[in-house]
């Protein structure tokens, strides 16, 4: 009876200390969080910008993306009108349906597919980049040699996408636009102009800002996600795939919450 | 050098440790270790793999932040310097880290320009070429100029590393393993290599490792560590004629 008892307090005990490791890890990580941002933001308004670095992943984020991009945007459009166009029949709307799917391109499904095609592509990218650059020593190599990692590689890449995404956003959003078009003409025949004036009839101005405004956001966490798991990458080269994995699942749900939240706020400034 | 009372170096040391310690959660990697780096000298530290003689030099470049101790490197104390002053004194180190670290997304010479232009703002283009070229060809690669660090073999890649890092004229050398991991006759080229550096920069060093060939090439004065603090400190014949167990097992291997 002694026996159990001290048994089933000492699995309590266990038990609580195992919770204080994982309060203090937590604690440990907003503190890391908090002091990698507040280096980034340091780090960003120096006259030492690398600006070089910068152009260069400006190139490797947006430019490098496009044939992906170009090929998403146009099938999301396409796929959407297809979708769409047996119910605006029934309703006698079809002339409706070039605006509609502009409407739900540019404010949702351009910036968010994008943006989570970009969480894949570019937070995998930077996360493994800079993971291995950290499991190599090149990261260390780098700040011996004193120049601050943060600053060369961390704060251009998070510039790059934040200024990139927005970009290969609007991109997306009118490759779209042109599969929507096609997809028009599958079963139709509307000519390029008419669905210009039926498409951008509709759109107004609280269309295209907020979903812009987002957009950047968007690419702030793709890049800080991707910076921040690449970097504090563990030691021994399976942390790399870690940090690419984990910047991916990250980012996508960041992506996510930050649209819900953008949401939240364009809807209390419309109503 | 090795001569001289420890007393009489304290004045003049380019590194002075004291009482240092180190420990990763339980794991205690150092534990009440003091040396000292005089001018021009060689000093080799010994000690089997997982000892702590990386975390000791990554200490004193400050990537690690010391638990205990203080290391004094031109008399300022890396423990307790700021980011930019620690910069500044960094300038003044070279590290060659084991792996090398060469940027892999730069060619050789961005990897030499690397540093360059970034420490050195009064030279200009030609001026910094120049000095690529030279300190490549002192390391006998001078034609790999425009490759790139995946196109490298093991021993080129350390050269390399070597040359990015008396590129910008450290006044110390720090070296992780510079031999590991090299056939034998690369090892001695790379060992030379050392030798000459200290000759040419007239830089102190400290060279980590356990190859005992290396050592022997290099070495002015080493030092074995065991058990996180230093077991033993003299010159060659010191270790060679020693008849303790731990230091002779390290010495007859080869
Ligand atoms: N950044 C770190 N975090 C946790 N443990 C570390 C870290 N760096 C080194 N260690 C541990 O410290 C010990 C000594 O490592 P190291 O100095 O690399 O040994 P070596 O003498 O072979 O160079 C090892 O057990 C290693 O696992
Ligand atoms: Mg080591």
């Amino acid at each position: 009876m002694q026996e159990r008892v001290n048994k089933k307090l000492s699995s309590i005990g266990d038990k609580i200390l195992h919770w204080r490791d994982s309060v203090n890890d937590g604690l440990l990580n907003t503190g890391q969080v908090v002091l990698f941002l507040g280096n980034i933001f340091r780090e960003s308004f120096t006259r030492h910008f690398e600006f070089r670095e910068f152009l260069y992943q400006c190139y490797k984020i947006g430019y490098k993306s496009l044939p992906l991009i170009s090929l998403t945007g146009a099938i999301m459009g396409l796929v959407l009108t297809i979708q769409s166009r047996p119910v605006m029949i029934e309703f006698g709307a079809v002339s409706m349906l070039p605006g509609m799917v502009s409407v739900s391109l540019i404010r949702e499904m351009g910036p968010v597919i994008t943006a989570l095609i970009c969480a894949g592509k570019v937070g995998s990218g930077i996360g493994a980049e800079l993971g291995s650059m950290r499991v190599t020593e090149q990261i260390d190599a780098m700040e011996v040699s004193s120049v601050n990692p943060i600053r060369f590689l961390v704060v251009t890449r998070v510039w790059a996408a934040t200024l990139m995404i927005p970009l290969l956003v609007l991109y997306a959003d009118a490759m779209g636009i042109l599969g929507s078009w096609a997809g028009t003409n599958i079963k139709g025949d509307v000519s390029f102009t008419l669905f210009c004036a039926q498409a951008f009839g509709i759109l107004e101005f609280i269309d295209f800002v907020p979903a812009l405004i987002k957009t950047f956001f968007f690419g702030a966490v793709i890049g800080l996600v991707g910076c921040y798991k690449g970097y504090h990458a563990g030691r021994g080269t399976e942390s790399v795939g870690l940090a690419a994995n984990s910047a991916v699942v990250v980012a996508s749900l960041l992506v996510i919450v930050v649209d819900m939240i953008a949401v939240q706020i364009t809807d209390m400034f419309t109503t | 050098m090795s001569a001289k009372t420890k007393q009489e170096h304290n004045a003049n040391a380019v590194i002075a440790i004291e009482h240092l310690s180190k420990a990763f959660g339980s794991l205690k990697v150092l534990n009440d270790l003091s040396l000292n780096l005089f001018p021009e000298e060689n000093l080799v530290v010994l000690g089997k793999s997982g000892s702590g003689k990386s975390v000791l030099i990554k200490l004193i470049v400050g990537l690690l932040k010391a638990d205990k101790g203080s290391i004094k490197v031109f008399d300022q104390d890396v423990t307790t310097l700021k980011r930019d002053e620690l910069d500044v004194l960094r300038q003044k180190i070279g590290f060659l880290f084991q792996s090398a670290a060469l940027y892999d997304s730069m060619s050789v010479r961005q990897n030499m320009a690397f540093p360059l232009e970034r420490i050195r703002k009064d030279l200009d283009e030609k001026q910094r070429t120049e000095k690529i070229m030279e300190v490549l060809e002192s390391v006998g690669l001078a034609d790999a100029v425009d490759k790139m660090p995946s196109e490298l073999s093991g021993g080129m890649r350390k050269r390399i590393g070597l040359a990015r890092t008396i590129v910008v004229d450290p006044i110390i050398m720090l070296y992780d393993e510079p031999t590991t991991g090299l056939d034998p006759s690369t090892s001695d080229e790379i060992s030379q290599l050392i030798l000459d550096v200290q000759k040419k920069y007239k830089t102190a060093s400290i060279i980590i490792t356990h190859d005992i060939a290396c050592a022997r090439i290099v070495a002015n004065r080493l030092l074995m560590i065991q058990d996180g603090t230093v077991y033993k400190e003299g010159i060659l014949k010191d270790f060679e004629t020693s008849d303790d167990k731990i230091i002779q097992s390290f010495f007859k291997s080869i």
